[in-house]
């Protein structure tokens, strides 16, 4: 589906309180658009959700409407608890799920 | 020549700015925005616009940098050959090749742009079909070659074979046309650093194409906004890669000479 | 006569003959399909599917936006909520609505005491200048509330 870029420091000290990126390419069609040759309304496809797991359970999570902009992007943060993987699961309307995650070492 | 921050109101936002949003800028290159009396769209962007492109993972045009770094090396046509066959994965030709081009082409008689070479290389050497222009295949073949050469100096040849065609990108720049009788130069000359309604005029400087517009919420080329700008003056918009357009975009490319390569931009 | 003298009397000219035509009248096009729906009343009453009938105080989060946004496809904005983020007190979502747009919901974000800050950036539509708002449900039952104002420019030209 929809390819993505993630980014979080390489490595970080535990406990420490970092900043993950985040960012996919989507159109996200508001489902409010017509097609300007057909004058059909465009049906909505947008990413409603983006759940983000570390450390066995979701740290941060978030539902989206159609305001958010195309190619959504979206920073946050995370406190370390232990090396591994931070996971990125978008679902877009119909159910399409695109992955990626990033690793990070906790020393 | 410039005066940024005419318009009172928009001043305010600039000066405003979120210096919270400006994220960590991942690039090492040292990127000169101003050289001479020439200043890059950069520098008539809000900050907010300009921190979405300071950093890599904030510029959605990066998508296209990677998916572009795999066509490289994805073989395609029947020799059977990528790229990257012959010019390598990590390729030092690309490292300054978005500061030469569009380039004289001796067999074509004429200058030719990257998304031109492209093509031609891809019948000649490797019998593959050519990309369509504005497909999602050519813009992120070319935002990733020219991505190798960011933070490069503009440096296009106009000596010996190119005098001509320089000279008729140059008569293209400063020709009035359209139903509204407006030169490329009217705007973006006399004009750039005031407002046309809310929008900031640039020196349509090309060292940031194709560059990640707003308004189009995705990445475009250079033709593409040469055609954006022929329809604002109700000039007929000619063909993608016309020898026009061609000549145009190297006479753009002179008058941005040692500013950085931006590619891929991020433009209102 | 210079080009130059001509293009400078010309040029009101020029711009008003655009803004006559309807060239540059038009802001970013096609965003939104239709009439704008959302308004306070409307994100009044999503604020109350969300969090029932407790009472919302001011302070405690900011809402960081561009006071003048140059696109409003793509407004840069941030929400900060003042928590320690322990596991006995932390913010459990922050949502954002729009007064202006087709709808009001904008997003929700969910966060949890290993998120250790509670801060988000994004980048939202913005159809026309309005009021943004963002509320943050805490642990502890309480809700903050803020609101700001954003202009949304209409472009001069196009391409």
């Amino acid at each position: 589906m929809a390819k993505a870029r993630v980014k979080a420091p390489k490595s970080v000290k535990k406990g420490e309180v970092f900043e993950v990126k985040a960012l996919i390419s989507h159109n996200m069609e508001t489902g409010l658009r017509k097609d300007k040759k057909t004058g059909k309304t465009i049906p909505r496809k947008i990413i409603n959700k983006l759940s983000v797991t570390y450390g066995g359970k979701e740290v941060f999570g978030s539902d989206w409407h159609p305001a958010v902009s195309a190619n959504p992007y979206v920073s946050f943060f995370v406190r370390a608890s232990e090396s591994g993987p931070i996971k990125f699961v978008w679902t877009e309307d119909g159910g399409g799920v695109t992955e990626k995650s990033v690793d990070i070492l906790v020393a | 020549m410039k005066k940024q921050f005419q318009g009172i109101l928009m001043g305010a936002a600039v000066a405003v700015g979120l210096s919270s949003f400006a994220g960590i800028a991942i690039s090492a290159e040292k990127m000169v925005y101003k050289s001479g009396d020439r200043n890059s769209g950069y520098t008539y962007a809000t900050k907010e616009t300009q921190a979405i492109q300071d950093d890599d993972l904030g510029n959605p045009a990066y998508i296209y940098v990677d998916d572009g770094a795999a066509l490289w090396s994805k073989v395609d046509g029947k020799a059977g050959k990528s790229c990257a066959t012959c010019h390598g994965v990590e390729s030092a030709m690309l490292s300054d090749l978005a500061t030469r081009y569009p380039v004289y082409n001796a067999k074509l008689g004429k200058m030719q742009n990257i998304e031109q070479k492209i093509n031609q290389e891809r019948e000649e050497k490797m019998g593959a079909k050519p990309y369509k222009w504005e497909s999602g295949q050519m813009l992120a073949l070319t935002i990733y070659m020219r991505n190798q050469s960011r933070g490069k100096p503009m440096n296009v040849s106009i000596d010996g074979p190119a005098v001509p065609f320089f000279e008729a990108g140059k008569k293209y720049f400063d020709q009035r046309r359209g139903q509204l009788d407006m030169s490329c130069k009217n705007c973006h000359e006399y004009y750039a650093g005031n407002r046309i309604r809310a929008n900031m005029l640039t020196e349509a400087q090309s060292n940031g194409f194709p560059t990640y517009r707003l308004k189009w919420q995705k990445p475009g080329s250079l033709h593409r906004r040469f055609r954006g700008c022929n329809s604002t003056v109700r000039a007929q918009p000619l063909a993608y890669g016309s020898d026009e357009y061609v000549n145009l975009e190297l006479y753009v490319a002179w008058r941005g000479r040692g500013l950085s390569v931006e590619a891929p931009s991020v433009r209102n | 006569m210079s080009e130059k003298f001509i293009t400078q009397n010309m040029r009101r000219r020029d711009v008003l003959a655009m803004a006559g035509t309807g060239v540059v009248a038009v802001s970013s096009i096609g965003l939104f399909a239709g009439d704008a729906k959302a308004d306070p009343a409307a994100v009044a009453k999503a604020i109350k599917a969300k969090i029932g009938d407790k009472k919302t105080m001011a302070g405690g989060i900011t809402l960081e936006l561009p006071e003048i946004a140059e696109n409003g496809n793509t407004v840069p904005i941030a929400v900060e909520v003042k928590s320690p983020m322990s596991s006995s007190d932390y913010v459990k979502a922050v949502h954002i609505y729009s007064e202006g747009n087709p709808a009001p919901d904008v997003a929700t974000f969910r966060f949890t005491p290993e998120s250790g800050r509670a801060r988000v950036s994004l980048r939202m539509r913005m159809i026309k200048s309005q009021n943004i708002v963002a509320v943050a449900e805490m642990s502890n039952g309480k809700v903050h509330m803020v609101k700001n104002a954003v202009k949304v420019t209409i472009g001069g030209c196009g391409g």
